[in-house]
């Protein structure tokens, strides 16, 4: 956070980056920057393509729309070529994850000392006592970064995960999933529950915690280019910017993916 | 890493961009989409359909032509003919008719000829007579030996 009084320290300045701005005490804590920008984004991302939802017609399409029916036309041929039952959720759903998880990412690509910065210029606080990382204003920007974010995010697809296994395969056939396979011998049902049961619940762990993972990873190497490289980090952040620009894509579309993989995986008989 | 009720505030927030999206989104666009679909599918079937017509009216414009041709051939064969026999008929006729002057010119001669030869007859007979009168003067009643004269008249 702060090191002695006019100098800041290089662990000061990345504990200051990684620390969210919070309300309440213990579990009851709210992270309000990770709530406010998720919250944004989500709205960016619902209200841009509302517009397009509400003037949309089969004429031929403006240069919004036909973006925006290019990324829903893209999510509908990964749902369609994946899940093959019917649902009017999944293909929503996937889309939002998609877009919203994109949106999320691409904050990561904002020069990490603007938003924060600015952020304390609001809160009162002079450059003199930034400078010096005296800020007590705390701005996390990337709300992936925050793994309660991402863990909102994989106990949703969960839920969903177990409303589908019961509704199409019933409470006896979701559990029979749990303890008869792989192993269909009775004196293995106990071996098999536990072997299910790691791998149920592994799934959502895996699919927040590699979002989780790779944005944070990320950010904190953007952190550490900023807080050590004086003013050689331009150029190396221009080239952690051009990789981590595979990355921010890739990591939405994969939970995306998964999220589409595991309901299908949910909703078939095996 | 510390899970803290931001996750019920995220999760809240997940549920109702879902909601939203599924409800107010998706429906609109794919249903923008999928019209888009049908109306181009529409139209590639009309234009390979137009495509097929114009064939069609082709291939007729073309049987219609050759008909027209075929007739058109027929009749100007009919019309020579036609042409043909109206001139061996004319031919024919003026023949005919050359003949038919051409008798009648010689029937006309021939009776021309007869008379004169009866008037020369008769010429010849009165000469003869008045020849005969002068020959034997009174001796010859004229109205006795009448006979005798159409006798001789007779024989020229």
């Amino acid at each position: 956070m702060a090191g002695s009084a006019g100098e800041q320290t290089i662990s000061g300045y990345i504990q200051h980056h990684l620390t969210n701005a919070a309300v309440g005490e213990g579990f009851w804590t709210f992270h309000v920057d990770t709530l406010a920008w998720s919250v944004i984004l989500g709205l960016v991302f619902i209200l841009s393509f509302r517009a397009v939802a509400k003037k949309a017609s089969a004429g031929v399409p403006g240069k919004w729309q036909a973006c925006v029916e290019l990324i829903v036309e893209f999510v509908d041929d990964t749902v369609k070529s994946t899940y093959h039952g019917k649902s009017a959720l999944i293909a929503p759903l996937a889309l939002t994850i998609f877009v919203w998880v994109l949106l999320m990412n691409l904050m990561d690509l904002i020069p990490v000392d603007f938003l924060p910065i600015l952020a304390s210029l609001i809160a009162g606080e002079s450059m003199d006592v930034i400078a010096a990382g005296q800020s007590h204003t705390y701005m996390k920007v990337v709300p992936t970064t925050d793994v309660n974010m991402t863990f909102a995010l994989s106990l949703g697809v969960f839920a969903l995960m177990i409303f589908y296994s019961i509704k199409i395969k019933g409470v006896g056939g979701f559990l029979k999933e749990l303890y008869a396979h792989p192993f269909n011998t009775p004196w293995l049902y106990w071996f098999n529950f536990i072997l299910e049961t790691v791998s149920l619940v592994a799934k959502p762990l895996s699919l927040s915690l590699r979002l989780f993972g790779n944005l944070y990873a990320g950010e904190l190497i953007f952190i550490l280019i900023a807080g050590t490289l004086g003013v050689w980090q331009l150029p190396i952040h221009f080239l952690w910017a051009a990789f981590h620009l595979l990355i921010i894509p890739l990591q939405a579309f994969i939970f995306m993916m998964l999220t589409i993989v595991y309901l299908s995986l949910a909703s078939e008989e095996h | 890493m510390n899970i803290n009720a931001t996750l019920f505030g995220e999760l809240l927030a997940f549920i109702f961009f879902v909601w939203f999206c599924m409800k107010f989104v998706w429906p609109p666009i794919m249903g923008a989409i999928e019209e888009r679909q049908k109306k181009i599918a529409d139209g590639l079937a009309a234009s390979e359909r137009g495509e097929k017509d114009l064939e069609l009216a082709q291939a007729k414009a073309t049987d219609q032509l050759k008909e027209a041709k075929t007739q058109a051939a027929g009749i100007i064969e009919q019309a020579k003919k036609r042409g043909s026999q109206i001139v061996d008929e004319e031919t024919q006729r003026a023949h005919q008719e050359r003949e038919n002057i051409i008798a009648q010119g010689h029937a006309e001669i021939e009776a021309e000829r007869n008379r004169a030869k009866e008037d020369l007859r008769k010429q010849v007979a009165a000469l003869a007579v008045a020849g005969a009168e002068k020959i034997l003067e009174r001796q010859i009643d004229a109205a006795a030996q009448s006979d005798i004269v159409a006798k001789l008249v007779a024989e020229l």
